[in-house]
């Protein structure tokens, strides 16, 4: 019963880890580009959730809303000031963009709030359900139902609307896009915000469950490469596989071999990914 | 043959720097100095000119410094025994890693540096045989000089010289040779190389257990210099970062590239350390991550470009006034 419970945890945590991942896979799927920066908005989305709640006060659904809205606008400005600068210049300033990024976005957070761990007041969502013998948190359980919601929500808004057919557009290719009348620097401006946006909202649910601090970022970050790496490059369904899979095989194994393995495993998983099946386990060959 | 006059003039501001700055705070600049231009230097062979940009640079260097201590806390060597034991690990490491990730594109083979680097620095904080968390020390006094452990930074300081000046000959070497093409061709094009007859899986890999084995020699000197090591202080990201930075900020691919970036960066953080309260703060790497992102967006070719944009309008204006 225990393990069920554990499993039952990794799987919510999994979704969440689905959702901000769906974020990157957009990005990278669209423009073939690697934003290192990316575990740093789901710590933006958190702190933006702490400080709409210290603030203005208000319930899960209006600060994830507000964690969404100012992470997309964030990455529309960033796509808008760097990113389109160096999409076509060399590999260096690609990967040095979002690296550069990553930390100061990393550190200004840390200057300004310190690098204690910090945690939402408590919210509206609190307590246990028994689900059959197994307890679970509620705001646990609300934010892995809401992260599928979600990840599955934006697969649909790429697969069923004309925006997401625009967006697919410019990725398979920019010029044909462009002769149809598409602008695909606003659409690129566009998955830039859809992405980070992502980000966000999964950083605010997230920040419901669990305490954090600026530092997570980096772990979040390469958890979003090891799940895209594994559900395949720019599939969002591959993403949400991949993230309840990587959610599951963290929990289980801090269960079993303790805290402090579960991130050795999942890297380990990666590297070994590397080896056996570089283009992500459902990507094409 | 004037290249080689700037040449005579750097070796000499080098060589004479510890006599002129003898004051300690001076000289732990310049062995700072040094060491981070011997890492973005070896960092520069695979990543500026060949242009596979790794973030995980951390681990060579990490490898490099544990080595020497290990054997130090295992069987009482000197610590400089430990050196080819570095190198050899880490030559087998990039081995490991250049084999998969070379086969796919650039971006893929940052991300594997960075998860790899990552899976060993929390792999080291648990392993008890090299001290968990808490690392490894050297010895506090050395038993002879052979243990190169010494009180002054000066003998510290014409080691690292020396270290720095084998690897750039090295690179120097490197640049005019055949090798050396193919890695700027691969840089430039890794599929017009290819058909041009380069052997580029196999130019990647030399380049990659080269650069490697300088960073492992890095690594092993800041540790038989502090005598200590621990999970953080050999694997971090930082230090993987600081390389990065350093030789794209001076140019990376450039033979003098790190120097210059290790140049500015160097006295700018011990600066804001200084002034501003430590690097507790973590405005070291605002700092850092404000100068990538501005390298990036505006200058890619790093401060040797920006060189040549602005000192012609200067003249001109000049001219014109």
């Amino acid at each position: 019963m225990l393990l069920l419970q554990v499993i039952v945890g990794g799987l919510l945590l999994g979704a969440i880890y689905a959702l901000f991942s769906s974020g990157l896979t957009l990005i990278w799927g669209m423009m073939n580009f690697i934003n290192f920066a990316h575990g740093e908005f789901v710590m933006l989305g958190m702190y933006v959730a702490l400080l709409v709640v210290l603030w203005f006060g208000g319930g899960p659904a209006v600060f994830s809303f507000a964690s969404a809205f100012a992470l997309f606008v964030l990455g529309v400005v960033i796509y808008g000031s760097l990113i389109r600068y160096v999409l076509r210049g060399p590999m260096l300033s690609q990967i040095l963009s979002t690296f550069g990024l990553a930390l100061l976005l990393r550190y200004t957070v840390f200057f300004i709030f310190s690098a204690n761990f910090v945690s939402l007041p408590q919210t509206s969502l609190s307590g246990t359900v028994n689900v059959g013998g197994i307890l679970m948190p509620v705001p646990q359980l609300v934010a892995g139902v809401v992260a599928i919601i979600l990840t599955v929500g934006l697969h649909l808004l790429l697969t069923r609307t004309t925006v997401g057919s625009k967006l697919l557009a410019v990725s398979e290719d920019r010029n044909a896009a462009m002769l149809m009348g598409i602008r695909p620097d606003r659409m690129q401006a566009l998955a830039w915000g859809l992405s980070a946006g992502a980000a966000g909202i999964a950083g605010a649910l997230m920040a419901t469950a669990y305490p954090w601090s600026p530092s997570v970022g980096e772990t979040f970050g390469l958890t979003a490469f090891v799940v895209v790496a594994l559900g395949g490059f720019g599939s969002v369904p591959g993403a949400l596989y991949a993230g309840l899979i990587i959610g599951l095989i963290q929990a289980v194994s801090a269960f079993w071999f303790g805290p402090i393995y579960k991130d050795i495993v999942v890297y380990a998983l990666f590297v070994v990914l590397l080896w056996l099946r570089p283009q992500g386990l459902m990507g094409k060959a | 043959m004037p290249v080689r006059w700037n040449v005579a003039i750097l070796a000499a501001c080098l060589l004479l720097y510890p006599l002129l700055f003898s004051d300690p705070f001076y000289l732990d600049i310049g062995v700072t100095f040094l060491l981070a231009a011997i890492s973005a230097s070896a960092w520069n062979i695979v990543g500026g000119y060949a242009g596979q940009v790794s973030v995980g640079h951390s681990m060579f260097f990490g490898v490099g410094a544990y080595a020497p201590l290990l054997f130090y806390t295992l069987f009482g060597w000197t610590p400089v025994a430990g050196i080819p034991f570095g190198i050899a690990a880490s030559i087998v490491l990039a081995i490991v890693i250049g084999v998969p990730t070379f086969r796919l594109k650039g971006h893929y083979f940052s991300m594997a540096t960075i998860a790899v680097a990552e899976l060993i620095r929390i792999f080291f904080g648990t392993w008890q045989f090299v001290g968990a968390a808490i690392g490894l020390q050297g010895p506090a006094t050395a038993r002879g000089w052979w243990d190169l452990t010494f009180r002054s930074e000066v003998p510290y300081y014409y080691i690292f010289l020396a270290v720095l000046g084998i690897l750039l000959g090295l690179t120097y070497a490197i640049e005019r040779r055949r090798f050396g093409y193919s890695l700027r061709a691969i840089k430039a094009g890794e599929r017009a190389a290819r058909s041009l007859g380069v052997p580029v899986q196999l130019a990647k890999m030399r380049a990659l257990v080269l650069s490697a084995t300088f960073t492992s020699i890095a690594g092993s000197l800041y540790s038989l210099k502090t005598g200590f090591i621990d999970p953080d202080s050999g694997f971090g990201i930082l230090i993987s970062v600081q390389m990065v930075i350093i030789a794209a900020l001076g140019g990376a691919g450039t033979l003098y590239g790190p120097l210059v970036g290790a140049a500015i960066l160097i006295p700018l953080q011990t600066a804001t350390n200084t002034w501003f309260g430590g690097g507790g703060s973590g405005l070291t790497y605002i700092l850092y991550g404000g100068i990538i992102v501005l390298i990036a967006r505006f200058e890619p070719g790093g401060i040797f470009e920006l060189w040549h944009h602005i000192i012609p309008q200067r003249w001109r204006s000049k001219l014109a006034a």
